[in-house]
């Protein structure tokens, strides 16, 4: 079961050190980590995707909790929750029907391109995981040069927010 | 007022009543050092091994409750730590460490003597700091201090480059600590207080199970209280051992792997578990599935990430011990289960803790049993790591807490010579006694110059069996009595030994020249070592097996 947790942190140095090397040391697996800063000053969010039940679960929750830097952290289920993530495609485009062709699967997919030559295509796409793996997945037969993805973020649906650390 | 770094930290020490501090200096560190040169209030005690001074830090914030201090340089003075911070962090221990650092605008180019400690010791403390700015300084000490006592207990180390040491600010003592990512719970929910009171009413075969929270947390009288007006009996950890009097009828003794038989069974039978304090290792539980399979399973303890992690608990109760002890004995209960108790009084009767004695030998747990005859209540004993500590813990009658200092989660072998210095210094008035064997103890030996330098009044015992005595054990019973590399050919003359540092040494080599011996020992007012000749192989019993249940012991028929 996978499940995805926010986790308000001070930005202090080493703190990424800290949370990575707590989920090492404790076996947890990461599938996907992404930082970056909040609505306050001096306050990062990392979107951790991590596999387990619930009682692994509920173990990196209580061990996150006790890291000092550690604000709070938040499990936040898909249902209730806005998911997207961002993914770079570079694909090749050596034949001119494959170009076309390209195009149009970026149409369907709401997709942008942002850089192009006669040999290569960048595509940009944010979205849920499972519609940028079937991106990748309809490119892929074109010869995908590099690929690069900013691992989930997600915030609760509605006015449920995680932060709400001003007193 | 302008203070250096260096001056800042010593006034921050002064600010949270620190009296002793243990370290070595060195190069980057030499700016605190010469402020703490002229400084009379703070006595430094120098080890002549980091790793010593961590453990006396160690052994002296157990003995006194206190924060423990230690000092050391950067680069090895501050790898040397890392034994003693791991120890202090698997035990729950409070302190707070200074490592020397290369000045800000070396860090990170190897310079020489450097290392990221920070970097190391991220898993073996509760929190660590770079200091960058020297305005940063004097709140960082304040929240190691803070953060190394409360809550969960545990080391914190701060990694002070020079060039903050030396330079200046105003000084000021932050009045309040503002630390919104830590906030240990401390009350307990009166709601699972009152459940626990239920399933404490409902119980037929309750029991105790108290660990080293109820020491930290300064529970024992409340423990106490609980007990005797429930009539529930009492096991303890090692971490937990004084917690309450081993004297009394309703104690059960240590628990675990070498426990006595009638407490492991008293927990296989049970029906209710009052964990308080713990955190159910691996030496305690013995086969996990069929740990406590019985019964309903109250937990309290100050770490939420304790409970649940390796059993699975009906009533969690976070928060102090003590606290929740005092509002707990409010609402409960007298009762006196009779037919657990008979049961319980059969099981001490049928399987007490036992040894040959017959031949004449100098036996180990003998010798524990000479040292609980004529020491008092209040003396501290002190242990290093193997078969001694477990003859230690089993045969020894601790009836105050804080009167047990051991590494219990690290199994820290050398560990007992350096802690003993730090309980000494914490309590001077009180009788400390290093037990200790020839592997640990030449594992930090060099601590003898420490405590004869000081003056330090302690009796070591050597439990001298020229073997790795409790691997040699494992070795008997598991690897066909393979003893690979558990001989300790070469071993020194320890008599001979202490006395080349000044101290006293005495032989005991057999059985009547114990008492004469410990007499003297104790009549000195000084270093003394004992080096007993015990007998080579023997064990230590009883014995669960790894990976079996606590109920099935080697050495109880």
């Amino acid at each position: 079961m996978r499940h995805t947790i926010a986790v308000l942190v001070k930005d202090h140095p080493g703190i990424l050190a800290r949370v990575a090397s707590l989920f090492t040391r404790r076996g947890f697996n990461i599938e996907s980590l992404a930082v970056g800063h909040t609505e306050e000053t001096d306050i990062s969010r990392m979107t951790i995707v991590v596999k387990g039940d619930e009682r692994v679960l509920e173990q990196i929750t209580k061990q996150l909790n006790k890291l000092i830097d550690v604000i709070r952290v938040k499990d936040i289920s898909p249902q209730n929750s806005v998911e997207r993530e961002l993914a770079l495609i570079k694909v090749n485009t050596n034949s001119l029907p494959a170009r076309s062709e390209i195009i149009q699967t970026v149409d369907i997919f709401r997709a942008n391109i942002i850089d192009v030559n006669s040999q290569i295509m960048t595509i940009e796409t944010t979205g849920t995981e499972d519609k940028i793996n079937a991106l990748i997945e309809l490119l892929r037969p074109f010869g995908l040069k590099e690929v690069v993805r900013t691992g989930k973020i997600a915030l609760s649906r509605g006015s449920v927010t995680s932060s709400g650390l001003k007193k | 007022m302008r203070l250096t770094g260096a001056q800042i930290v010593v006034e921050c020490l002064k600010k949270e009543d620190v009296k002793v501090i243990f370290g070595i200096p060195g190069g980057v560190i030499m700016p605190l050092y010469d402020v703490l040169y002229s400084e009379t209030s703070i006595k430094h005690i120098l080890t002549r091994h980091e790793q010593g001074a961590a453990h006396a830090a160690d052994g002296y914030a157990r003995a006194t409750g206190k924060v423990g201090v230690c000092v050391a340089t950067s680069g090895p003075g501050a790898t040397n730590l890392v034994t003693g911070l791991a120890n202090a962090y698997l035990d729950s221990i409070p302190l707070v460490a200074f490592t020397g650092q290369v000045p800000t605008n070396l860090i990170g180019t190897d310079a020489f003597q450097e290392v990221d400690i920070c970097g190391i010791t991220l898993p073996i403390t509760k929190n660590n700091y770079v200091v960058r700015d020297v305005k940063d300084l004097a709140r960082i000490v304040q929240e190691a201090f803070y953060i190394a006592r409360t809550g969960r207990p545990g080391p914190v180390l701060i990694d002070f480059p020079k060039d903050i040491q030396l330079a200046q600010t105003e000084f000021e003592y932050p009045k309040k600590i503002c630390l919104n990512g830590y906030k240990p719970t401390f009350s307990g929910n009166v709601k699972q207080i009152k459940a626990a009171v239920q399933a404490i009413k409902n119980a037929k075969k309750p029991v105790i199970y108290a660990g080293g929270g109820v020491i930290s947390s300064n529970a024992s009288s409340e423990l106490r209280d609980l007990v005797l007006k429930t009539n529930i009996p009492v096991t303890t950890t090692l971490m937990g051992l004084g917690s309450f009097p081993e004297t009394h009828s309703l104690s059960l003794g240590m628990l675990g792997m070498h426990g006595t038989p009638y407490a492991n069974y008293a927990m296989s039978d049970a029906d209710l578990i009052i964990a308080l304090g713990v955190r159910f290792d691996d030496r305690i539980t013995g086969k996990l599935d069929e740990f406590g399979s019985n019964a309903k399973v109250i937990h309290i303890d100050i770490d939420p990430a304790e409970v649940g992690k390796n059993v699975l608990v009906d009533i969690p109760i976070i928060g102090d011990v003590k606290d929740i002890l005092e509002k707990l004995n409010k609402y409960i209960l007298k009762k006196k289960e009779t037919e657990w108790l008979e049961k319980i009084k059969d099981w001490k009767r049928k399987y007490p803790l036992k040894y040959c004695k017959n031949n004449g030998e100098l036996k180990p747990q003998y010798i524990m049993e000479a040292i609980n005859k004529i020491t008092k209540v209040g003396t501290v004993i002190v242990t290093d790591v193997g078969q001694h500590q477990m003859w230690a813990a089993q045969y020894y009658q601790y009836n105050e807490p804080r009167t047990f200092i051991s590494s219990g989660g690290l199994g820290t072998m050398g560990y007992g010579l350096p802690a003993a210095i730090g309980a000494k210094m914490g309590c001077p008035e009180k009788r400390v006694i290093c037990i200790s064997g020839d592997g640990s103890f030449q594992m930090n030996l060099q601590e003898i110059a420490t405590a004869i330098n000081n003056n330090l009044a302690i009796t070591v015992i050597i439990m001298n069996n020229g073997y790795l005595g409790m691997v040699r054990q494992w070795q008997e019973f598991f690897f066909n009595k393979r003893y690979a590399e558990t001989t300790l050919n070469g071993n020194p003359d320890f008599v001979k030994l202490v006395e080349a540092y000044g101290g006293t040494g005495i032989r005991v080599n057999k059985k009547q020249e114990l008492y004469p011996a410990l007499e003297k020992a104790l009549s000195l007012d000084k270093f003394v070592l004992i080096d007993c000749l015990i007998p080579k192989e023997e064990n230590v019993f009883p014995m669960v097996a790894p990976g079996s249940p606590i109920s099935k012991m080697i050495g109880v028929e």
